[in-house]
């Protein structure tokens, strides 16, 4: 079996786990980005009352 | 009550991947034409099915949010259009991979591949279009709008395949040939079972996505009453 039939299988496989690992990191930096700018906010609305 | 459900679902979902994986690479036999390249096929349709339930949950939220003008609708569409993006991606990026082994090129302009990748792109320009506009209420009206026009490309997709006999294999799974078994059951049992898995991970993202702009709103109201107070 041509040895670039397995080389390109993992390369596959690994662009499906890569990928989805990569969106899973993006969704995970954005959640505590968005939780830092709300707390941020609340303490701001907090201080002006 | 959510993070528990995401947790739960993960819970589930990373052990069934990582057993998948090894069942994949190292129990499933290789293909007899093929080799061991065709293991992509794992990954390559359950990610498409993953995609095409997110695009047609956008479809759904979208007539929804149009009927009963609720935010709650358009947020479920833009975060199902997100993931299903991340995952149609994993469809076309392993499917150049494939046939650069199975045809020798990486990419051929036949009608299913060429259908994959303008349905990617119409969603794609469905979350350019949102962050285009700043208004929440037109934002939604517009995307809502567009998704149901969109979903159009995901069932030419779908069908492309019956469709256009070209380059790319024809239905194989007995599900869309009316039961004839074209593939090894095992396989296809085995593509379920990763299918599966794939769709519980593509419902983590959903759910988390959907938390996010939950919060967006809320940091958006805060901003608005924090203007208002100025």
């Amino acid at each position: 079996m041509d040895e670039r039939n397995i080389t390109f299988m993992f390369y596959g496989l690994a662009v499906a786990w890569g990928l989805l690992a990569v969106y899973a990191v993006l969704l995970g930096l954005r959640d505590r980005d968005l939780t830092k700018q709300l707390d941020t906010l609340k303490r701001m609305v907090e201080e002006k009352k | 009550m959510r993070r528990k459900i995401i947790l739960a679902l993960g819970a589930v979902a990373l052990p069934l991947l990582l057993r998948n994986l090894y069942v994949i690479m190292f129990l499933v036999p290789d293909e007899m034409e093929q080799g061991p390249i065709y293991r992509i096929f794992y990954y390559h349709l359950p990610a498409f099915f993953t995609a095409a339930l997110c695009y047609l949950t956008a479809m759904v939220t979208s007539i929804l949010y149009l009927v009963k003008k609720d935010q709650k609708y358009d947020a479920i569409a833009v975060s199902a259009t997100e993931t299903g993006l991340a995952f149609a991606a994993v469809n076309l990026i392993t499917g150049m991979i494939w046939g650069r082994i199975s045809w020798g090129i990486w990419w051929a302009w036949d009608p299913r591949l060429t259908w994959a990748l303008i349905c990617w792109l119409v969603y794609f320009g469905y979350l350019m279009l949102r962050s285009a506009i700043d208004d929440p209420t037109e934002r939604a009206k517009n995307s809502a709008v567009l998704s149901i026009f969109a979903s159009a490309s995901v069932a030419v997709t779908w069908k492309a395949i019956e469709w256009w006999r070209t380059q790319h294999p024809g239905p194989v799974l007995s599900i869309r040939t009316g039961g004839v078994q074209k593939i090894d059951p095992a396989m296809e049992q085995m593509l379920y079972v990763n299918t599966v898995a794939l769709l519980l991970l593509g419902l983590i993202f959903v759910l988390v996505r959907l938390r996010q702009e939950e919060v967006q709103r809320e940091i958006d109201a805060l901003r608005r009453y924090a203007h208002a107070m100025n």
